[in-house]
């Protein structure tokens, strides 16, 4: 009697198991999960377009690999988001110090009808001198997108002009050209930083 | 009727120099504080505010809109960023406060956005920005223009 009622907790509490496991699949693997978000970049070795930085010299995904990268994507004409997140990022830079000096860092413009090249290269004058600008022709600037699995849009402003809906977040590759992680809009340096020197500590090991 | 009050650098400055805050005209209870802004890279490009803007009174009061010679269309928007770190930007409507209560207006939420800027705005100098309340009061804050790369008004 008394086994038959532990056999009974036994199989009661398989069961549960079984339950919740199955919830939990259906809830973030399953039929019930949300829409997959943010899918990972894949890796710069992987990537192909080709555009221009800020002093006119021809770049692409390969220019990248070598060195870790530290990349995000805006335009000029963005009054809140992008000067917030060049100044967080020229922030991290001086705490990294001479740190910074062994990564890419690159500003790449999702709106290039009105950031050329000049554009590009007076403001990134105003931030950190590390961080490169790039621009180049709107199909380019889709694949970087595509490569990045990064967002964009144009959507018109009540001023007559429009704005661009973008992703805001910082995306961060070893020098290998591998997806490391990428830096949530506005994350706190205390978050941001270490996620940095992850990047970087990963190009040491990979070195030796 | 209640009274608007003017803070900032103006009454940081008069409180230091042993004198009390001057009354505008208006609601008493509506204090501005820190205000701060970006210089712009000539007059193309819509230019962002940022302020703390508190309800000391017994009143909620609602902000209705902004006014300021510096640009044509001055409105308070709102940055969002969803979950997949996709950020945009759109007009925040009216802004009630409670008594008590403050609004934050500050990078990547809340911000004055000034469109059509009728001048450049250049670090070191300060612009009038006038905010409407929906009882008709008003407060008129100078808002020192700061450096493009400024994080906040201490920078």
């Amino acid at each position: 009697m008394r086994r038959r009622a532990v056999l009974g907790y036994g199989a009661a509490g398989v069961g549960a198991v079984a339950l919740m496991l199955f919830v939990g699949w259906w809830q973030v693997d399953g039929p019930g999960g949300p829409e997959p978000v943010g899918q990972r970049p894949v890796a710069l070795t992987e990537m192909d377009f080709r555009l221009t930085d800020h002093e006119g010299n021809a770049v692409g995904p390969e220019t990248l690999i070598g060195r870790p990268t530290m990349a995000f994507f805006g335009f000029t004409y963005c009054p809140d988001v992008c000067p917030t997140t060049l100044s967080d990022i020229s922030g991290w830079l001086d705490d990294l110090g001479d740190e910074a000096d062994e990564m890419n860092v690159v500003f790449i413009t999702v709106d290039p009808e009105r950031d050329t090249v000049e554009t590009m290269a007076e403001y990134v004058g105003y931030f950190h001198p590390a961080i490169r600008g790039w621009t180049g022709p709107e199909e380019q600037i889709a694949r970087v997108a595509d490569g990045f699995r990064a967002t964009y849009e144009r959507v018109p402003a009540e001023s007559g002009d429009y704005t661009m809906n973008h992703t805001a977040s910082v995306f961060l590759f070893a020098a290998s050209g591998r997806f490391v992680t990428m830096i949530d809009y506005h994350e706190p340096k205390e978050f941001a930083v270490p996620k940095i020197r992850r990047a970087l500590e990963e190009e040491m090991e990979g070195a030796t | 009727m209640k009274k608007y009050i003017l803070t900032g650098t103006l009454a940081a400055l008069l409180t230091l120099g042993g004198l009390s805050v001057p009354a505008l005209a208006g609601p008493e209870d509506v204090v501005v504080e820190n205000a701060w802004s970006r210089a712009s890279i000539g007059m193309n490009r819509p230019g962002a505010a940022y302020m703390t803007i508190r309800n000391t009174g017994d009143e909620p009061v609602t902000l209705i809109g902004l006014t300021t010679p510096l640009a044509m269309m001055p409105e308070i928007h709102e940055t969002k960023t969803n979950a997949e770190g996709v950020s945009s930007m759109s007009p925040a409507g009216e802004i009630a406060i409670a008594p008590g209560e403050s609004v934050a207006l500050e990078p990547g939420g809340l911000h004055a956005m000034l469109m059509r800027l009728q001048e450049p705005m250049t670090e070191g100098d300060t612009f009038p920005l006038t905010l409407l309340f929906d009882d008709g009061g008003e407060v008129t804050v100078e808002v020192p223009i700061l450096g493009i790369a400024a994080r906040g008004p201490e920078d």
